[in-house]
C-alpha cells in the first residue's frame, strides 16, 4: 500500500486539490448559472482527472469522468443550461470521483467503487431538455433511491438511502415543488430517521408522473456517495494504523512567499554572522551558549527552507529520454540514454534555469557528437551511441555532465575555425592549450549552422548556453577526446541567494569570491615568493605542481596599490571557462556564507562585480565576478605576453623532452640537480649509523652494505659536518646500491627551462639554471663510481637490462 | 541651439510644480529635492569604495542589511571634494522601488514651494550642474535650486 508511484501520488495530490475546488465552483456556478469562466474552470479540471486517469488506466475514474466532461463541455457551449438537477448530478460525479480517489489512496486501486449509477445519472441528465420542469427533478431521483434499494443490496448503502429520502419525506408536507437544492438543505436536520418506505407512499402521489420521467439516473448516486466511508475504514483496519493521507501531508505554497522566506532567512544568516562575531568577543558564557544555539538553529532553519525548494534533477531530465528518442530516429541513430543521479537536488529557480541549457547540451550531443552508426562501426565502436546524463553534488555545487561517446571534437579543425571566422588570431591560437581551444565554441559568433557542419559538429547556440548557465553563477566547460566523446560539464551553485565565498583583503577592502571559481589557495612567504613568482615576458606566473598559472594580481585589476609590502604573496587559485589562473590578493580573511545583494545599475555596467554583500561585522563587500575578472585580466595579459612568448617560441621549439630532476643543495650554496629516473629512494640515514669499510664509508641498509659518496666532498664544497641526521639519495640498479648523501633535498622541479652551459668542473655535467638559480647538473656515473668503482662491472645475478632505474621504487 | 531652449524651457514648465521639497546644503548653496523621493536622512555612514566606478559613486553603504550606493553630490555637481574633517550626511531616496543614497553637507527644512516662484536655471549656471538642476525657487533672501534626482543619481 505504500508501493504508491510517485505519479500516482502526484496525481491524487492534484487532484484533491482540484475537487475541493471543484464543489465550491459547483456551488457558485448554482448562483450564476451562465458563467462560463467558472464552467470552463471546472471542464478544465475534470477533463485533467479524466485524462491522467486514462494514462494511469483507471478505467472507472475515467468513464465517470467522461460523461461528466461530456455533460459540462454541452453546459460550456450552451448547449445544456444549468439546472439545480444537473448541479446535483455533477456533485455525485464529484462524489463518485473522490470515493475513487479515496480508493486509489488507500488499495492502490479503485477497489469496488461502483461508477455505473454516477454515469448513468449524468448521461440522463443529460438527456433530458432543458425545457423540462427543472425545479422538482431532484425529488424524484431521491425518492426513488429506496425502490432500487433492495436490488442493489449494499449493506453500506443502507444509511444513505435513510438520508436520501428524508428529502421528499419533508418536501410533500411542506412544498410539494420544491427546488431541489431546498429540499437537500431541509433534508439534512431531519431528526429521528424513519422507515423509507413509509414515506414514498407520501411522496409517491405528490410527484407521480415525475417519477416515470425519470429513469433509473440519478438514484445510486447519493449511495455512491456514501460508500466512500465505508471503504476508507476498512481500508485503515487493514493498513494498521492509519496513515496520513497523500493529499493531507503536503500543501502547495506560493513559490514567492518561498523566495520571501528565503530572503528573510539569508537576513538572519547575517545577523547570525554579526552576532556569533560578536559574542566571539564576550566572556559571558550563558550568551555564549545562546549565541552557539542561535548558530546552529539559524543553520537548520536555513538548510530547511532551502530544501522547500529543492527538486531532484529528473524534473528537467525526464523530459530527454524523449527528445533524444524522437532526434536520434529522425537522425537515424540509435542512442541509449544513460542518466546517473537523477535524484541529485538543486533550487527550483536553478532547474528551471539550466533545463533549456541542458536541453540545448542534450540535442547537441544527439546531432553532432555521435555519429551515424556506419561510421561508428568503421571506427570501431558499437553502432548504438551512448549519450550519459551525471549530476552529481561537488563541494557545494552541483556537477551536471553530458557525456557522449562521439566522434568528439578536433581541437586543430576548431581552432582553424576559429581563425577563419577571425575571432582569434593564427598567433593566439598557436599558445592556446588543446584544452582552452575547446572553449572556443562558446565564443559568441562561432554559433552558425556553418561552423558546426565544417568543424566536427559542435557549437550551435553555445554562447547562449554559456550565457545562461553563467547568469546564475554558473561554470561550463567542455572536454573532449577525439574519437572517444565529449563531455560538457556544468557546476551551479546549489541555491542562488546564500553562496558560500571567501574573503580576501585587497587594498585594505575586502572583496567576496565564490567558493564554486575557487581551486585551492597558495600563500608563499617573501624568501619563496621571491623564487616561485617567475616572469614569463613580463607576465607574472607560477608554478603550481609543475603547471604554469598566470597570475593576475588583484590590486592591478581594481586599479589599487597593494598595502602588503613584506614580499607575502597569495594566490587564490580560480578556474574560469576550464582556464585556471592565480588571484594574488592581499590577505585571506575566511570563508562565510554571503547573501548576494543586487548592486545599482552604475556598478554593474563596470562588468567585475557580480553583486555586493553584508559581511558578519556589517560592512558591504563587493562580490568579484570571476568570469568577468578572467576575460579581463587574461586577455590584456596573453597580449603583452605575445610578443615575448614569439621571440621564444624557436628556441622552445629545440627542447626536447623534459626531464624532471630532484634539487638537493650540498652545502657552500651550491645546489645540484640530479635526474629522478637515477633516484630509487630518499631516505635518512643516521651519522652514528656510518661505519667504515677501509677509507670508504658504508652503511647497514636492509640487511645489505650500502657505499656511501659524500657529495660535498666528491665535488668539492663544505657542507657542515656534524650532523645527526644524513639526507641520503639511494640509487639502486641490477641489486647493488649506492647513497649519495646531500645536504638537503630542495625540491623536484621539471628541467626544461634549461639555459644550460657547459661550464662545469669535475664531477658534473654542466650547469643550468633551474628555479631563477644556477643548478649544477650531477654527473650520476662518476659519483656512484666514486662510491662504488665496482658498481657497473660487477655482473648481477638478475640482470636482464644493461642499466636504467625503476622510478617507481622512488618514496619520498 | 533653439532645440536646447526648447528642451529647457519645456522642462522647466513641467518642473515649475507647487509641493514640498526636501532641502540640504552643498558647497554654500540650497538645493531641494521632493519629499515623496525621500526615504530617510542618516548620519555619515561607513563607505565601500568601488573600484573602477564613476568618480561620483562614493561607494556602498549598509542600510540595515540592503546595499544601497552612495552618490557624492558635490562630484557630481562639478563642486569641490568636501573639506577633510567634516562628515558627510546621506539622504536615502527611492527611485523606481530601487534605493539610492546621495552624500550632501547637511540636512535643512522641509519647505513648501509655490510654483510661481520658480524659474528656470540660471544662464550662468554652467555644465554638468545645469542638467541637473531643474531650477530654482525664489525664496526669501536665497535661492532653492531644485535637483532632478533621477538625473542626479544616474551617474
Amino acid at each position: 500500500m505504500d508501493g504508491l508511484d510517485d505519479i500516482v501520488e502526484e496525481f491524487l495530490v492534484e487532484s484533491h486539490e482540484n475537487l475541493d475546488q471543484l464543489d465550491s465552483d459547483l456551488v457558485a456556478l448554482e448562483q450564476e448559472p451562465n458563467s462560463r469562466e467558472r464552467l470552463s474552470s471546472i471542464f478544465r479540471t475534470i477533463h485533467t482527472i479524466k485524462g491522467t486517469s486514462g494514462f494511469l488506466a483507471f478505467n472507472r475514474l475515467e468513464e465517470v469522468t467522461h460523461v461528466g466532461e461530456n455533460m459540462l463541455s454541452r453546459l460550456r457551449d450552451g448547449e445544456l443550461a444549468l439546472t439545480p438537477h444537473r448541479t446535483n448530478v455533477l456533485l455525485q460525479m464529484v462524489d463518485t470521483v473522490r470515493a475513487l480517489l479515496t480508493s486509489i489512496e488507500a488499495n492502490g486501486g479503485e477497489g469496488t467503487v461502483d461508477v455505473s449509477a454516477a454515469v448513468a445519472a449524468v448521461t440522463a441528465a443529460m438527456e433530458d431538455s432543458p425545457a423540462a420542469a427543472p425545479e422538482p427533478v431532484a425529488v424524484p431521483a431521491a425518492a426513488e433511491a429506496p425502490a432500487k434499494a433492495p436490488a442493489k443490496a449494499a449493506v453500506a448503502k443502507a444509511p444513505a438511502k435513510a438520508a436520501v429520502a428524508k428529502a421528499p419525506a419533508k418536501a410533500p408536507a411542506k412544498a410539494p415543488a420544491k427546488r431541489a437544492s431546498r429540499a437537500k438543505s431541509v433534508a439534512v436536520p431531519a431528526p429521528a430517521p424513519v422507515p423509507a418506505d413509509e414515506f414514498i407512499e407520501d411522496v409517491t402521489p405528490a410527484v407521480p408522473d415525475i417519477l416515470s420521467e425519470e429513469p433509473s439516473a440519478a438514484v445510486e448516486a447519493p449511495a455512491t456517495g456514501e460508500q466512500p466511508e465505508v471503504d476508507a475504514p476498512a481500508a485503515e483496519g487493514a493498513g494498521g494504523q492509519p496513515r496520513r493521507a497523500v493529499a493531507d501531508s503536503t500543501i502547495r505554497v506560493d513559490v514567492d512567499l518561498l523566495d520571501e522566506l528565503m530572503l528573510l532567512v539569508g537576513e538572519l544568516v547575517l545577523t547570525r554572522n554579526q552576532i556569533v562575531q560578536n559574542v566571539a568577543r564576550q566572556t559571558d558564557t550563558d550568551l555564549i551558549r545562546a549565541s552557539q544555539r542561535l548558530n546552529l538553529i539559524a543553520s537548520e532553519l536555513q538548510e530547511g527552507v532551502m530544501k522547500t525548494r529543492m527538486q531532484p534533477i529528473d524534473h528537467i531530465w525526464s523530459k530527454l529520454p524523449r527528445v533524444v528518442r524522437d532526434l536520434g530516429q529522425q537522425l537515424k541513430k540509435t542512442i541509449r540514454l544513460d542518466m546517473e543521479g537523477r535524484e541529485t537536488e538543486l533550487d527550483k529557480t536553478l532547474l528551471e534555469a539550466v533545463k533549456d541549457p541542458l536541453t540545448h547540451l542534450v540535442r547537441n550531443s544527439v546531432d553532432h557528437g555521435i555519429e551515424a552508426p556506419d561510421a561508428r562501426k568503421k571506427a570501431g565502436k558499437p553502432a548504438e551511441g551512448v549519450l550519459t546524463l551525471r549530476a552529481r553534488h561537488e563541494s557545494g555545487q552541483v556537477v551536471v555532465e553530458v557525456a557522449d561517446d562521439g566522434a568528439g571534437i578536433d581541437p586543430a579543425k576548431l581552432g582553424a575555425k576559429a581563425v577563419e571566422r577571425g575571432l582569434i588570431t593564427p598567433d593566439a591560437l598557436a599558445r592556446m592549450s588543446p584544452t582552452d581551444v575547446l572553449q572556443l565554441i562558446f565564443l559568441p559568433g562561432f554559433s552558425t549552422a556553418a561552423a558546426v557542419t565544417n568543424v566536427s559538429g559542435r557549437g550551435v547556440g553555445m554562447d547562449v548556453v554559456k550565457t545562461n548557465i553563467e547568469s546564475i553563477g554558473g561554470t561550463i566547460e567542455v572536454e573532449s577526446d577525439p574519437g572517444i566523446g565529449t563531455v560538457c560539464r556544468l557546476r551551479i551553485p546549489l541555491t542562488l541567494a546564500i553562496v558560500p565565498a571567501l574573503t580576501v583583503e585587497c587594498a585594505s577592502d575586502r572583496y567576496a569570491i565564490p567558493q564554486i571559481s575557487l581551486q585551492e589557495l597558495v600563500s608563499l612567504d617573501a624568501e619563496k615568493a621571491a623564487n616561485a613568482v617567475e616572469e614569463v615576458g613580463g607576465a607574472q606566473v607560477y608554478r603550481l605542481r609543475g603547471e604554469l598559472l598566470p597570475l593576475v594580481r588583484l590590486t592591478d585589476v581594481l586599479g589599487l596599490t597593494s598595502e602588503r609590502h613584506d614580499g607575502h604573496v597569495v594566490i587564490a587559485v580560480l578556474r574560469s571557462e576550464g582556464r585556471r589562473f592565480g588571484l594574488v590578493v592581499d590577505r585571506v580573511i575566511n570563508t562565510e556564507e554571503i547573501v548576494v545583494k543586487a548592486v545599482g545599475g552604475q556598478l554593474k555596467q563596470i562588468g567585475l562585480y557580480s553583486g555586493a554583500t553584508v559581511l558578519g561585522d556589517g560592512t558591504v563587500a563587493l562580490i568579484l565576478d570571476v568570469q568577468a575578472l578572467a576575460r579581463r585580466a587574461l586577455r590584456t595579459e596573453t597580449a603583452e605576453r605575445q610578443e615575448s612568448r614569439a621571440s621564444v617560441s624557436s628556441a622552445a621549439a629545440a627542447e626536447t623532452e623534459r626531464q624532471r630532476m630532484l634539487l638537493a643543495s650540498i652545502g657552500g650554496g651550491r645546489r645540484v640537480a640530479i635526474p629522478l629516473d637515477t633516484v630509487t629512494r630518499l631516505e635518512q640515514v643516521r651519522t652514528d649509523a656510518v661505519e667504515k669499510v677501509g677509507n670508504r664509508e658504508v652503511v647497514q641498509y636492509r640487511g645489505a652494505i650500502l657505499p656511501i659518496v659524500r657529495l660535498d666532498r666528491h665535488l668539492g664544497a663544505y657542507g657542515e659536518t656534524d650532523r645527526e641526521v644524513l639526507e641520503v639519495i639511494v640509487y639502486a640498479d641490477h641489486g647493488r646500491s649506492v647513497a649519495i648523501v646531500v645536504e638537503e633535498i630542495l625540491d623536484i622541479v621539471d628541467g626544461e627551462a634549461a639555459v644550460r652551459s657547459d661550464i662545469d668542473d669535475l664531477g658534473l655535467l654542466g650547469s643550468a639554471v633551474l628555479g631563477d638559480r644556477v643548478t649544477e647538473l650531477l654527473d650520476v656515473r662518476a659519483a656512484i663510481l666514486a662510491a662504488d668503482p665496482a658498481f657497473y662491472s660487477a655482473p648481477a645475478a638478475n640482470a636482464s637490462t644493461p642499466s636504467g632505474v625503476h622510478g617507481s621504487y622512488l618514496e619520498v | 541651439m533653439t532645440s536646447v531652449t526648447d528642451y529647457a524651457a519645456s522642462d522647466a514648465m513641467a518642473s515649475a510644480t507647487s509641493g514640498q521639497l526636501a532641502t540640504f546644503r552643498l558647497d554654500g548653496d540650497l538645493y531641494g529635492v521632493e519629499v515623496e523621493h525621500v526615504q530617510e536622512v542618516l548620519r555619515s555612514q561607513q563607505l565601500t569604495r568601488v573600484p573602477l566606478a564613476p568618480s561620483a559613486v562614493a561607494g556602498l553603504i549598509n542600510l540595515r542589511g540592503q546595499v544601497v550606493t552612495a552618490i557624492e553630490l558635490r562630484e557630481r555637481l562639478g563642486r569641490p571634494a568636501r573639506p577633510e574633517g567634516t562628515d558627510a550626511v546621506v539622504i536615502v531616496v527611492r527611485l523606481d522601488g530601487e534605493a539610492v543614497s546621495l552624500l550632501v553637507d547637511s540636512i535643512a527644512d522641509v519647505v513648501d514651494v509655490d510654483a510661481a516662484d520658480f524659474e528656470a536655471p540660471p544662464d550662468t549656471l554652467e555644465g554638468q550642474s545645469r542638467d541637473l538642476i531643474r531650477g530654482a525657487y525664489k525664496l526669501d533672501g536665497q535661492l532653492l535650486l531644485a535637483l532632478d534626482v533621477h538625473k542626479a543619481v544616474s551617474a
